[in-house]
């Protein structure tokens, strides 16, 4: 299987904070979750990757090509959704079809009436007056109209109401029903469009803690909670994210070493929203 | 064939599936030689990932349950039905020994529990 995305040891150096070797890679045909919580490093990678932030070391692949030799080729074939929307205020709908078209030999202007028409977006509206959730909608309809192959989504959901979630998800799982696509979406929450993510690439502090399958990754762990003074201290140390209170404690535990715990102890499937705070608040890796 | 997915049930997500499937070959719902949906149009209808469905049907091809012609989709093998009949007796044991453990446990008699089995039997036939 071909990577359609690929990051080895990428570096980025700032003042306060740094992206310290970041390695990762999507497969063809699959959805990824890049997730972490605020300022763990997402936007950075997610702009290096796209060569809008110089990396200081590392080498970045898309379609199994290096990301600045081969820029303008992999960038025909890449529909991006930025955090932040990268458009001309004044500009109309209409005007933003005219300044992205000559960008990409493969635009579809009637892909982009449809989209737009999907999501209710008014041709001739200026960007400035339209809603967060709008210009959200907006860039996806742009992404996604010029035949891309690999979508990179930064923080696609945040301002999105439960509805125009639901919509992404469907556009996102209609999408990859071609195996020769790729989706990268960061996100700082967990949200129900992780149900339709394959992988999950876990960072902070500029570091990956974990990368691969999402089910691997769920099943690894199990929630634990018991009374006080049930675990010896040694047992309390295999258990990530520890958290005593008034009358009992909670955390996670990987499965393989569970049943040496006493049997008065309650166990729960793991979710991602438990083992991120876990190990964020453990600074380990998954 | 209807396949439902519960995102509070224990069973994970693969199992469901896997189990549905099944069900449906032993119902005879699903014959030698039907195709199943194509593991891309499953995930996006479930709204699930494409790796969980790949390896529920991973499962069911190890498991014999189906064949993976490449290109083509997964197709339902025929059953051998005395190996089939075999296999959900063997559950049916399982289950009753799970009822004696628990029975034991809260030391109640043999008599009570054959009383309690024909109960919940009487109140299944409807």
């Amino acid at each position: 299987m071909n990577n359609i995305l690929e990051l080895n040891g990428v570096n980025k150096n700032f003042s306060s904070f740094s992206v310290k070797n970041m390695s990762f890679a999507l497969p063809q045909g699959f959805i990824m979750e890049f997730i972490g919580p605020n300022g763990a490093g997402k936007t950075t990678t997610i702009k290096m990757i796209l060569n809008m932030l110089r990396k200081d070391g590392g080498a970045i692949k898309i379609f199994e090509k290096d990301h600045i030799l081969c820029e303008q080729e992999i960038k025909e074939k890449i529909g991006v959704v930025m955090d932040w929307p990268f458009y001309v205020d004044e500009w109309t709908l209409i005007d933003l079809e005219k300044s992205l078209m000559p960008f990409y030999a493969r635009w579809e202007s009637e892909k982009y009436k449809a989209l737009l028409a999907d999501f209710h977006l008014d041709r001739k509206k200026k960007i400035k007056e339209l809603s967060r959730g709008m210009k959200i909608k907006t860039m996806l309809a742009a992404a996604l109209s010029h035949e891309a192959d690999l979508l990179i989504l930064d923080e696609p959901t945040s301002g999105l109401d439960a509805v125009a979630r639901s919509e992404l998800m469907e556009l996102l799982s209609g999408f990859i029903e071609d195996e020769n696509k790729g989706v990268l979406f960061s996100t700082h929450i967990t949200t129900d469009l992780e149900k339709i993510a394959d992988y999950i690439t876990f960072i902070n502090e500029g570091k990956v803690l974990y990368s691969g399958t999402k089910d691997d990754l769920l099943e690894r762990y199990l929630i634990v909670k018991g009374g006080l003074g049930v675990l010896s201290a040694g047992q309390k140390k295999q258990i990530i994210g520890y958290r005593e209170h008034g009358v009992g404690f909670d955390g996670l535990i990987e499965k393989a070493l569970w049943k040496s715990l006493p049997k008065t102890i309650i166990t729960e499937p793991s979710n991602l929203d438990e083992i991120i705070v876990r190990f964020t608040k453990k600074g380990e890796s998954a | 064939m209807n396949i439902v997915i519960s995102n509070t049930a224990k069973a994970p997500i693969y199992e469901q599936i896997k189990e549905q499937i099944k069900a449906a070959i032993f119902s005879g719902e699903l014959k030698d030689g039907d195709l199943l949906p194509s593991i891309r149009r499953l995930a996006k209808d479930l709204r699930i990932s494409v790796i969980t469905t790949m390896r529920a049907y991973n499962d069911l091809e190890q498991e014999g349950f189906v064949v993976n012609v490449q290109g083509k989709g997964c197709y339902v093998q025929p059953q051998n039905p005395e190996l089939l009949r075999e296999q959900k007796l063997r559950e049916v044991e399982e289950y009753l020994q799970n009822a004696i453990t628990a029975a034991r446990l809260c030391k109640l008699s043999d008599k009570e529990l054959v009383a309690m089995l024909k109960l919940l039997m009487k109140g299944d036939e409807r």
